[in-house]
C-alpha cells in the first residue's frame, strides 16, 4: 500500500543514498571537481596576529585554484575563527566536519585548541594535517596516527642546541629557564635527547616559572648562582624579555640560546634593550623576510611576487606570510601524491611519505621529510645569532 | 652567602610590587567593606593611559598626574553608576559586578591598545642603565618601593589627620550613625573607590617598567596583593604593604633554599593560610565585630 509514511520514507532513502557511497569510499568533502579543506585559526582575540597563517593559507588555495588545482580539484579552504580558546576549536572543528563535511582539518592553530580535538580528530579518523604548533606531541604517530605537526618541535630545536654545545662547548655548565608546562617541559627533554648520558653533568641547574608568576627575578639570581656559563631560556615573549634585561642587570654574560617562540624585536628584544639581547643564539628553518640577504634569493623572489598577487597590502616583514605558505605548498604536494584516491586513509599515507621536499621559504639544506615512523616533517634548524641590531645566521644546518 | 642577600633583596623589590596595589585593596576595603576584584585591571588600564599620554608627548610626571586624575574620575564613576544600584543587596551582587569589571577593563585593554608586551619608561633610571649593587636591585626597584612608602605615609596621614579621612573611617564603620552626623555615606563610598583606583595607577605605572605593559599583567599580581594583604590585615594599609614585602622575600627564600621554584608560590600561600587560620584578622588586623 502506498501511503503517505512510505512514500516519505522512499524519499529519505533517495536523499541518505549518495551520502552512504561517499562513506564507502570514505572520501567525504571530496567531489569530481574539488576538495574541502577545514581549518581553525585566531582571526580574533589575544593571540589574532596569528590569523595571518589563515589568510596566507587562503591566499596560497586561492593561487593554486587560479592555476587549474591540483589534479583538476580546485581547493576549496574553509578558515573559521576559535580565538584561541580551545572550547570554540572544538565547536568550530565539529562544525567543519559534521556539517560542512570536510575531508580533513588543516594547519588548525594553537597547542592547547588542538590539543582539545586531538582526541575526536582520531576517534573519527579525520587527518589533522600540519598542525600550526610547536609542540612535540603532534610527531606520537603510534597514538595519534590521524595527527603531522609541520614545523620543528620544541623538543627537536632543544636537541639541535644540545647538539651545537656538545660539539662546540663540551665543557660548558648548562643553566635551564623554563615555564613549568608541556611547552617548557619540551626543551628539558630536547636537552636530554641531545646531551644523552652528559646530562646529568653538563646541566648544572633547573629553575621553573609559573604564568603568574610577575618576574623572574629569584629564578635569575638562582641560575647564575649556579656558575653556569650556557644559559638555555623556554620563556615565552614577556618572561623572556625580562630574562633577557635581568641577566644584563646581573652582570651575567652567559651563552643564551633563547627558544625561537620568543624572539620577536618587536615583542621581546625592543622592550627588553636591544643590546641587553647583544649575543643571543636561537634557531631558524625559515629565511627571514627582513634580512637583506635574501633580497636575491630565487625562494624568496618566488614569496615575494605571491604576495604582491595575492595578499597585495599585507604586512612583508610578518613571517606568518612564509609561513603559511611554506606550509600550504607542504599541502599541495600532499594532494598530488593523493592523485584520484583522495580517501582519508591516503591522504595520511601521502602526508607521511614526504622525500626530500624542498620549500623556497625554508633556509637553504633544511627539506622536509616524513615516513610511517617520523611524524615531524622538518626536523633541522641553522642557528643565528642577535647581533644588536639584527639576527645573523652562522655555521651549517643541523639535524636534530 | 651574597646568595641569600641577594634573593632577600630580589624578594623585597617584588614585594614591593605586590604591596603597592595591596595599598589600593586596601583603600577599598576601608572604605566600603568589599574587595574589588576588578582592582588590578583597572590598574592596567590606567597605565595604558599613561603610556599614551606619554608617547603623545607629555612630560612624564604631568602624564603622571594626569592619569591619576582620570583614574580617579573612573573610580567614582563606576561607584556612582554601577555599584550605587546595588548598595542595598547583598555583597555578593558587588562581587559579580567587580568580576564583571575584570573582564571588561582585561578585554579593553587589549581591544585599544593591543597585546604584545610593551616597554614602559622608568623615571628614576637615566640613560647609564639602572643596576644598583652588582645587579641585585634597579634604580627602578628602589624608587618605586621609595614611591611605595610615601603613599602609604599619605593614605595613613589621609585617615589619621583629616576631617574627610575620618568620616570615611566613620562612614565604612557604622553607615547609619554617620548618616546621622551629617556625613554623605554615598560619596565618602564613592571617593573610596576613586582614591583606590588612583592608587591603582600609581601601582600600575611604577611595576610596568619591570614586568612590562600587557593587558595581563595585573592577574597574577593580584593574587600576590591579595596575599599580602590577607596577611597584613586587610583593613591596616601598614600591614598590607608589610604583607606584600613578606610574600615577596617568603617565596623568593622558599623557592630557592626550600622547595624549589616550583613549588615556591604554593610555600608562601601555605605560610599564609596558617598565618589566618592562627590569626583570622591578619598579622596587624583588628578582628571586625558585627552585631547581628
Amino acid at each position: 500500500m502506498l501511503n503517505r509514511r512510505t512514500l516519505l520514507g522512499s524519499a529519505a532513502l533517495v536523499a541518505v543514498a549518495p551520502v552512504l557511497r561517499a562513506h564507502a569510499e570514505d572520501a567525504p568533502g571530496v567531489t569530481a571537481g574539488a576538495i574541502k579543506l577545514g581549518n581553525t585559526n585566531p582571526h580574533s582575540g589575544p593571540a589574532s596576529a596569528y590569523g595571518a597563517i589563515a589568510n596566507a593559507d587562503t591566499a596560497y588555495f586561492n593561487m593554486i585554484n587560479e592555476q587549474g588545482g591540483v589534479n583538476g580539484r580546485k581547493i576549496d579552504f574553509i578558515s573559521l575563527d576559535d580565538a584561541y580558546s580551545p572550547p570554540k576549536t572544538v565547536e568550530q572543528t565539529r562544525r567543519l566536519i559534521e556539517q560542512d563535511g570536510v575531508a580533513f582539518i588543516f594547519n588548525g592553530l594553537g597547542t592547547p585548541c588542538q590539543s582539545a580535538v586531538r582526541a575526536y580528530m582520531n576517534a573519527h579518523k579525520v587527518p589533522q594535517l600540519f598542525v600550526a604548533t610547536g609542540a612535540d606531541k603532534w610527531g606520537d604517530y603510534a597514538h595519534f596516527p590521524w595527527t603531522m605537526g609541520w614545523q620543528p618541535s620544541y623538543r627537536t630545536e632543544a636537541a639541535i642546541y644540545a647538539k651545537y654545545l656538545l660539539n662546540e662547548k663540551p665543557q660548558s655548565k648548562i643553566a635551564v629557564l623554563y615555564q613549568n608546562d608541556d611547552f617548557g617541559k619540551d626543551y628539558l627533554l630536547g636537552l636530554k635527547d641531545g646531551l644523552g648520558a652528559k646530562y646529568g653533568e653538563m646541566v648544572v641547574k633547573e629553575a621553573s616559572y609559573e604564568t603568574t608568576d610577575p618576574t623572574i627575578d629569584s629564578q635569575a639570581v638562582t641560575l647564575q648562582s649556579s656558575g653556569a656559563d650556557v644559559l638555555v631560556t623556554a620563556a615565552t615573549p614577556k618572561w623572556a624579555a625580562q630574562t633577557i634585561r635581568k641577566i644584563a642587570e646581573l652582570n651575567w654574560k652567559p651563552l643564551h640560546f633563547m627558544t625561537n617562540v620568543s624572539v620577536s624585536v618587536g615583542a621581546v628584544i625592543k622592550p627588553a634593550g636591544e643590546q641587553n639581547a647583544a649575543g643571543m643564539i636561537t634557531g631558524a628553518y625559515q629565511k627571514d623576510p627582513t634580512d637583506p640577504k635574501w633580497a636575491n634569493d630565487a625562494g624568496m623572489q618566488e614569496w615575494l611576487a605571491f604576495m604582491k598577487k595575492y595578499m597585495p597590502g599585507a604586512d612583508i616583514s610578518d613571517n606568518n606570510h612564509t609561513y603559511g605558505f611554506g606550509v600550504s605548498m607542504t599541502m599541495e604536494q600532499v594532494l598530488k601524491q593523493c592523485g584520484n584516491d583522495l580517501s582519508r586513509g591516503n591522504v595520511m599515507k601521502q602526508a607521511a611519505n614526504l622525500k626530500d621536499l624542498d620549500i623556497p621559504v625554508l633556509l637553504p639544506g633544511i627539506r622536509i621529510n616524513t615516513s610511517p615512523t617520523n611524524f615531524h616533517p622538518i626536523r633541522a634548524m641553522q642557528l643565528q645569532r642577535w647581533t644588536g641590531k639584527g639576527w645573523e645566521l652562522f655555521g651549517s644546518v643541523i639535524s636534530a | 652567602m651574597t646568595g641569600l642577600l641577594h634573593q632577600t633583596l630580589s624578594g623585597l623589590a617584588t614585594g614591593g610590587i605586590y604591596a603597592s596595589l595591596a595599598l589600593a585593596l586596601v583603600m577599598v576595603y576601608r572604605a566600603t567593606r568589599q574587595i574589588n576584584f576588578a582592582q588590578g585591571e583597572m590598574a592596567t588600564f590606567s597605565t595604558y593611559v599613561a603610556l599614551t599620554l606619554i608617547q603623545a608627548g607629555l612630560p612624564y610626571w604631568i602624564a603622571f598626574a594626569a592619569t591619576l586624575l582620570f583614574s580617579f574620575v573612573m573610580g567614582v564613576a563606576l561607584e556612582r553608576l554601577l555599584l550605587r544600584k546595588l548598595a542595598d543587596h547583598s555583597g555578593l551582587g558587588t562581587v559579580g559586578v567587580a568580576i564583571g569589571l575584570l573582564l571588561i577593563f582585561n578585554a579593553l585593554s587589549g581591544w585599544l591598545f593591543g597585546f604584545t608586551e610593551k616597554g614602559f619608561p622608568s623615571p628614576f633610571e637615566g640613560a647609564g642603565g639602572g643596576a644598583l649593587l652588582g645587579g641585585m636591585l634597579s634604580r627602578h626597584e628602589v624608587g618605586m618601593t621609595g614611591v611605595t612608602l610615601l603613599v602609604l605615609g599619605l593614605v595613613y596621614c589621609f585617615f589619621r589627620f583629616t576631617r574627610l579621612g575620618l568620616a570615611m573611617r566613620a562612614a565604612a564603620a557604622n553607615p547609619d550613625s554617620s548618616r546621622l552626623v551629617g556625613i554623605r555615606v554615598g560619596w565618602t563610598l564613592a571617593l573610596g573607590w576613586g582614591l583606590a583606583a588612583a592608587l591603582g595607577a600609581v601601582a600600575g605605572i611604577m611595576v610596568a617598567p619591570i614586568v612590562f605593559l600587557d593587558p595581563n599583567m595585573m592577574l597574577g599580581i593580584l593574587l600576590y596583593a591579595f596575599a599580602g594583604a590577607l596577611l597584613g590585615g586587610a583593613d591596616n594599609p601598614a600591614g598590607a604593604v608589610i604583607g606584600g614585602f613578606a610574600v615577596g622575600v617568603i617565596e623568593n627564600l622558599g623557592g630557592a633554599y626550600l622547595v624549589g621554584t616550583d613549588l615556591k608560590l604554593t610555600l608562601a600561600l601555605v605560610i599564609i593560610t596558617v598565618v589566618l587560620v592562627l590569626r583570622p584578622a591578619g598579622l596587624f588586623g583588628r578582628a571586625v565585630v558585627a552585631r547581628v
